[in-house]
């Protein structure tokens, strides 16, 4: 069967010339679109969609909106366009000309790193498949399932390097991202949180601000990597994430703002009031914010890892914004202070830099998290509300690392075990918080209508009105 | 350089202050949970982190050192003697998604080479005491993979009986030490491979240096592991596997157990004292006499009564004390190069306990205690010493001992006139033709001749009776036979110039001879793969300041001398 590729599948990877791209793509697209039909938002086959689709690197070129039905969306491959002397920024390698080919000695741990990176792609797909059955607008429904294609095209990214650069064992992971399924048991995706479901919207936003923005500080230590098409992907995709951070932003901000003129115009601020008034209340909000930033913050790996000063001195992944850092980027005897605990009381010390590389990403990522959780605290003080939302102390309900074995609570203190049970009903969403959301949760699709638990946005997608048809139901 | 350099790393982490102890019990257990259930035993890796036998390391991701490794040594021994209703044990991990990682590489880094030569003999000999007792003992073993299994953990696994590896599309069997840290995989793995799994050479090459190592259907197509299976049904086939193998173990299920009770042990400035062995160190010479003394009464023939005395009974009180000592010596005492082997005591007692061992063999609790013998006396042909028996008056070389002067490099035998109503004599007993072969399979009598038929059936001729010096020398079972006059200077030239000699040239020499004619796996695992190993383990590619082992985890990259030796 012929193809025509370019215009089948956009791309400014001369797609249409290569032939064992061509051969490794007629086997996994129709695989792919399985998949779409099996694992992509439930039943929506035949819906029409108001979607953004990048068209070409160019500028505009990405942002290319029309309704299309998900099944034929124009998943494109697209790297930022090439420097042909573009230098290897940091690492053993630094100046030298990056790698246009993988080099045989890295093989494994840059594949390892797609696949981890592309298997996360079709998780929160598959997480978030029934949300649409619950979506408080068709403004909502419109951004979740222009989330859902381009977590589709971040897969198609990096499914493209694992095509062209890393052979037969490529071919083979590329296949094995289709058949992993978040959450199943015996297939389970490779991230633990991304088995997890998304069971509602309030988790959905919070996802899209704290996970996401995970996704953002990942893509961007890639972004620096010696291996240059891993870098120009990485680049590109950087625009999308950016538009998923912004709806949890934007929804959570909006969540807040129906909340806030709910308790100004009953003059309350009691819970138990406003949930029977049939919105989030916010200490709920601040279990949720506790939840989903803890369970983020562990995304980044152990707090001191060889994995991270390997992956950093070979010049396969580097630092968030490693070219406006001035330190020698080789960092062989620098160090960076990471959080150890020493008979149960966290304390600082001084660990490798190298080795301490996730912790420094991790609290490049606290910095811009805590700025956009100041962002929604405007949302109270407009409305004259005393309430201000804080993210929880960095060892603060974790997992992994050092800070695994010990109990601390948001404002940093280590805890006994009881005193921890005793504290996670004001911590952590309850089951009683779950529920209560998940009664809020109704489908709303009349054009410019919403849920009453969620203010409207201040404006549509691309200039387009608040009550556009943005999903068409066929 | 670099060799200088490493040189003064040694020297600094080397004098591990305290000893060594091999002796612990489940209550004392950090890192092995064991747990009973009917026909199978599980026995589940969770390693403490903060529980290193020495500082300076965390064992992380299930990884190991040889605190862990004593511990396992030990659940092997409890399961084998107090209980004998298991028939399959299950070695897995309560780790989510791992199985074992390997030995800890920052411990390998940190320690001297006799560190790790001794670290991975202990290891070996304790996998090849899991095949042992597969073969012996009608305990087999299913390595249950819950998870990733790198390196020294799938050598764990590739000395059970099956591997089942959990099918989660993402946990892999390798052996990533050629690729990641410049050395070999230390335990076997390389070995049991080709020799026991039948990996096409090829295919192991590509998986010896695949750091992510193999996976799913391509890890059992290639014969890596017995099994893959989805996490959803994976605890129910490991479960009926292990029940499918029992089924064909003759182990008795409703026997009671025999507690190992804790050993009767001193040790002071003289050296090492049990209630029939004891090692007398003698350090200005660099020597030790390893003693081990015949029962001081006869021991009983019946099995309720042997299974009444348990650990009490003396074949096994002695293997555990001298399986003890051996690995106290080898850990503790590594400057003491040479290791006189002396016997005292009754002869007509040992021989008395060989016959009841043989009457009763088919017990399984004689059957163990025999393993157990086999294992340790074992422990003796890979062991790093020169070891001298020495055959006096009073001594008692008969049967099960004899296989001690066997084993040992070379023997001297006192030799006194005709009359003399204390000449030494050494005597042959079933014991001798089969039940407790070296570690290369072959009787140390069989091996010694070469499977030579004429020296054997003179031998065989000789059961029996006892054999004093002249006759022993002619059959070929000692060294030489000074006599009364000559003894002492023969002996004590022979000690002080063996003590001369370079210890590396002889640990080299030893091995070769004793290891001679056909290899087993055993042998190929202790001689082939050790010898490179430690050549490796010693060369700056691996552990000069820029070897592969060292820098390992810290980000830097590796640098190679490249120059292929």
């Amino acid at each position: 069967m012929s193809i025509n590729y370019s215009e089948k599948i956009p791309n400014n990877v001369d797609l249409g010339s290569d032939r064992s791209l061509q051969r490794a793509l007629e086997h996994w697209q129709p695989a792919f679109l399985d998949w779409w039909g099996d694992m992509g938002p439930d039943g929506t086959a035949s819906t029409d969609v108001y979607l953004r689709t990048a068209v070409s690197v160019e500028p505009g070129g990405w942002a290319h909106f029309d309704h299309v039905k998900m099944p034929d969306y124009r998943w494109g491959i697209f790297l930022n366009p090439a420097d042909a002397d573009r230098r290897i920024p940091f690492g053993e390698h630094k100046g030298e000309a990056a790698w246009q080919e993988v080099p045989g000695e890295h093989r494994a741990n840059l594949r390892r790193i797609i696949v981890t990176q592309g298997d996360t792609e079709p998780a929160s797909v598959e997480q978030q498949r029934h949300l649409g059955a619950t979506a408080p607008s068709q403004y909502d429904l419109r951004n979740l399932f222009q989330i859902n294609v381009e977590e589709g095209r971040h897969l198609w990214a990096m499914v493209y390097l694992l095509h062209r650069y890393f052979g037969r064992d490529g071919r083979e992971e590329a296949e094995a991202l289709l058949q992993r399924r978040a959450g199943d048991q015996d297939n389970p995706r490779i991230l633990g949180a991304f088995n997890e479901q998304t069971p509602d919207w309030l988790s959905f936003f919070m996802f899209t601000f704290f996970t996401d923005r995970d996704g953002k500080f990942q893509l961007c230590a890639l972004a620096e990597s010696a291996f240059d098409p891993l870098a120009r992907t990485t680049r590109f995709m950087l625009t999308e994430e950016a538009h998923h951070m912004f709806v949890g932003e934007s929804g959570i901000a909006r969540i807040l703002q129906r909340t806030c003129e709910t308790m100004v115009q009953h003059r309350t601020d009691d819970p138990a009031k406003l949930r029977a008034l049939g919105v989030v209340d916010l200490p709920t909000i601040q279990r949720y914010l506790n939840f989903h930033y803890s369970v983020t913050l562990d995304l980044f790996g152990a707090d001191v890892s060889s994995n991270a000063a390997i992956f950093y001195s070979a010049g396969i992944k580097g630092r968030f914004e490693e070219g406006k850092l001035t330190d020698d980027h080789l960092l062989k005897d620098a160090t960076y202070p990471v959080i150890e605990v020493v008979d149960g009381k966290l304390t600082m010390r001084e660990a490798p830099a190298l080795n301490a590389l996730n912790e420094k990403l991790r609290d490049d990522y606290i910095r811009d998290t805590v700025a956009g959780v100041g962002r929604w605290n405007k949302v109270m003080l407009k409305n004259g509300i005393d309430f201000q939302l804080t993210v929880p102390h960095k060892a603060f309900n974790r997992m992994i690392g050092s800070l695994a074995g010990v109990k601390v609570t948001p404002d940093g203190r280590v805890v006994s075990a009881p005193e921890w049970e005793a504290g996670t009903r004001e911590w952590l969403p309850t089951p009683e918080d779950r529920v209560h959301v998940q009664s809020l949760m109704g489908r709303v699709v009349e054009p410019g209508k919403f849920a009453n638990w969620i203010a409207p946005p201040p404006m549509g997608v691309n200039k387009q009105p608040v009550d556009f048809e943005y999903v068409r139901f066929n | 350089m670099a060799n200088i350099a490493n040189i003064a790393i040694a020297a600094v982490t080397e004098p591990f202050p305290a000893l060594v102890d091999y002796l612990t019990d489940p209550s004392r257990y950090r890192h092995w949970k064991l747990a009973f259930d009917g026909r199978v035993a599980t026995l589940t890796m969770d390693v403490d982190e903060a529980g290193g036998l020495r500082p300076g390391y965390r064992l992380k991701l299930n990884s190991y050192d040889l605190g862990v490794d004593i511990e396992l040594h030990d659940a092997l021994q409890r399961i084998r003697f107090e209980h004998p209703e298991v028939a399959t044990v299950v070695m897995t991990s309560a780790r989510d998604r791992i199985f074992c990682s390997g030995a800890n590489i920052f411990m390998l880094g940190l320690s001297s080479h006799a560190w790790k030569v001794n670290f991975c003999k202990f290891t070996n000999e304790t996998r090849n005491g899991i095949e042992d007792s597969s073969a012996h003992s009608g305990l087999k073993f299913i390595a249950a993979c819950n998870g990733t299994t790198a390196g020294g953990g799938y050598e764990v696994a590739l000395a059970c009986d099956e591997i089942i590896l959990i099918d989660d599309r993402s946990s892999a069997v390798s052996l990533p030490e050629v690729p990641l840290l410049g050395v070999l995989p230390g335990t076997g793995g390389l070995t049991r491979l080709t020799d026991k799994r039948k990996v096409r050479r090829d295919l192991a090459d590509v998986f010896s240096t695949t750091t992510e190592g193999v996976r799913g259907a391509r890890a059992k197509a290639w014969r890596l592991v017995d099994e893959v299976v989805k996490p959803g049904q994976f605890a129910s086939h490991v479960r009926q596997r292990a029940l499918e193998l029992a089924a064909g173990s003759d182990r008795p299920a409703d026997a009671r157990g025999i507690a190992l009770t804790s050993l009767d042990r001193t040790i002071d400035q003289a050296g090492y004292h049990y209630s029939s062995v004891e090692a007398i160190v003698d350090r200005s010479n660099r020597r030790v006499t390893l003693r081990v003394m015949a029962p001081a009464q006869a021991q009983p023939d019946t099995i309720d009564e042997i299974v009444a005395l348990g650990a009490q009974w003396w074949p096994l009180r002695m293997a555990r004390e001298l399986d003890d000592a051996i690995l106290m010596l080898r850990t503790n005492e590594a400057e003491l190069g040479t290791w006189l082997i002396e016997t005292a005591g009754n002869a007509g007692h040992v021989l008395t306990v060989d016959a009841t061992l043989m009457a009763h063999a088919s017990h399984w609790f004689v059957r163990e205690t025999i393993g157990l013998m086999r294992r340790t006396f074992a422990r003796l042909d890979v062991s790093s010493r020169t070891l001298f028996a020495l055959i006096t008056p009073g001594s008692c070389f008969a049967g099960s001992l004899l296989e001690l002067a066997l084993a040992a490099d070379r023997s001297y035998m006192l030799k006194l006139p005709q009359d003399a109503v204390d000449a030494p004599a050494i005597a042959l007993s079933a014991m001798n033709f089969g039940p407790l072969p070296a570690v290369y399979r072959q009787t140390r009598i069989n091996a010694r001749f070469y499977g030579e038929a004429e020296p054997i059936a003179a031998i065989e001729a000789a059961r029996g009776g006892r054999l004093l010096a002249d006759e022993a020398e002619v059959l070929g079972l000692v060294t030489a036979a000074p006599d009364d006059l000559d003894w002492d200077d023969e002996i004590r030239i022979a000690l002080e110039e063996r003590a001369s000699l370079s210890p590396d040239a002889l640990t080299g020499m030893e091995a070769n001879l004793r290891f001679g004619g056909a290899e087993t796996m055993e042998t190929r695992i202790f001689g082939r793969l050790t010898a490179w190993q430690n050549w490796i383990f010693q060369r700056p590619n691996a552990v000069g300041e820029t070897g592969a082992l060292k820098v390992f985890g810290t980000g830097h990259k590796p640098v190679f001398n490249w120059e292929r030796v």
